[in-house]
């Protein structure tokens, strides 16, 4: 029981600190509730199917089907990351400033909404059907059957979850002027560390030859596998043996994101000053 | 407003596509079978040759999925019950690499060794 309570936990928590981020990024944008159900929601239907698939998924192109699945699933969340910040960048003042009143702030908020929706879901998709195979597997053999499978499952549902919501509470402590940029630097680098694993992915696929020496080891001071460590990969990319092609993605994420805010803010100040 | 969008995937797809390997995935001509049972790996040990890329092909033979991963290769893969995956690793310095079965970690532990 406690192995499924920890495998689940280690999932849960993966998803729900991308969803407390979100939380705390969508403080205050009426609608943002819907949105992230419907993301949660897509992501646990999405993980029923990729897992009832995962073998089919698993030999589709030349057996990389999973690695690409896994790449393609992070590199989607990527995109979505980048737009959202942009979007907020061109759009975050006037969204501020109108944030209780209902109106135009809110049915043009939707757009970047649904770019969140889509990276909670896609996180929810990768780590839920992990779950559900684990747990049917579980079902599936003798060793414990259906009561292991609910105390654990459900213990590490909530304690995930649990740990998800300290996060967000925390989050939202920070007052809401510096609530935006800490969660636009969050998101950034959240996209950041995905797009790093996801190039793990492709050179596990052998679909990217370059760049797998092995930069430094840390793990002597964090493990990636470790409870905070695990966090931290979640939340800023952290990993301790990280390759040059992880670094280099890492490091250019961050960067086009940034350059990608910096013209989406001009571009909002242009077009706001005439109309004053 | 569409044009973040745009720019933000054509920098994903510039940022992957620079160091594709064209030809696709290169099908290394060395595979070392591990076989999974009563979650244990089987060898425990492996070796594999030193600063060349390897195949490994894991071979569940249980009827329950496995997650196949190792920190020192950065390898994470799901095998099926009853099922085979393969994984590209390597070229690996000489050394101890170990791995383990992310499902069942108290008994499901191994190493590769490269030399």
């Amino acid at each position: 029981m406690l192995a499924s309570l920890i495998i689940v936990f280690r999932e849960v928590l993966e998803a729900g600190l991308i969803v407390g981020i979100v939380l705390a990024a969508t403080q205050g944008v009426v609608g943002r509730a819907r949105w992230i159900a419907l993301g949660i929601g897509g992501g646990i239907v999405g993980s029923c199917v990729v897992a009832a698939f995962a073998d089919a998924i698993s030999a589709l192109f030349a057996d990389t089907g999973q690695e690409l699945f896994n790449a393609g699933v992070l590199l989607i969340a990527v995109v979505m990351l980048a737009w959202h910040n942009a979007w907020m960048a061109q759009h975050g003042r006037e969204l501020a400033r109108d944030m209780k009143a209902v109106g135009h702030a809110v049915r043009s908020g939707e757009k970047s909404l649904a770019a969140l929706a889509i990276v909670i879901g896609v996180a929810v998709l990768r780590e839920g059907s992990e779950v559900v195979l684990f747990l049917t597997g579980i079902l599936a053999s003798e060793e414990g059957g259906i009561t292991t499978v609910a105390a654990g499952g459900l213990g590490g549902m909530a304690l995930g979850a649990l740990v998800s919501v300290l996060l967000y509470a925390g989050l939202v402590q920070i007052p809401t002027r510096h609530l935006f940029s800490t969660t636009t630097w969050l998101l950034t680098l959240l996209a950041a560390g995905m797009a790093a694993t996801a190039v793990n992915f492709l050179a596990q696929a052998g679909i990217l030859m370059a760049g797998g020496t092995i930069l430094w080891d840390s793990s002597g001071i964090l493990r990636d596998n470790s409870m905070i460590g695990q966090a931290l990969h979640v939340l800023v990319g952290y990993t301790d043996r990280p390759t040059e092609a992880q670094l280099i993605a890492y490091v250019a994420v961050v960067a086009g994101i940034l350059l990608l805010t910096r013209w989406a803010a001009r571009n909002s100040s242009r077009m706001v000053s005439p109309a004053r | 407003m569409r044009r973040p969008s745009l720019l933000s995937a054509a920098c994903a797809i510039a940022l992957t596509g620079a160091v594709l390997n064209p030809a696709g995935a290169a099908r290394a001509d060395d595979v070392v079978t591990i076989v999974i049972k009563d979650h244990r790996f089987e060898p425990a040990e492996v070796k594999i040759p030193a600063n060349k890329r390897v195949t490994l092909l894991v071979d569940n033979q249980d009827a329950t999925s496995e997650e196949f991963e190792s920190n020192e290769m950065k390898v994470e893969k799901i095998v099926g019950g009853r099922k085979q995956i393969k994984v590209m690793v390597g070229p690996l310095k000489p050394g101890r690499y170990p791995f383990f079965g992310e499902f069942h970690e108290a008994t499901a532990q191994g190493a590769v060794i490269a030399e």
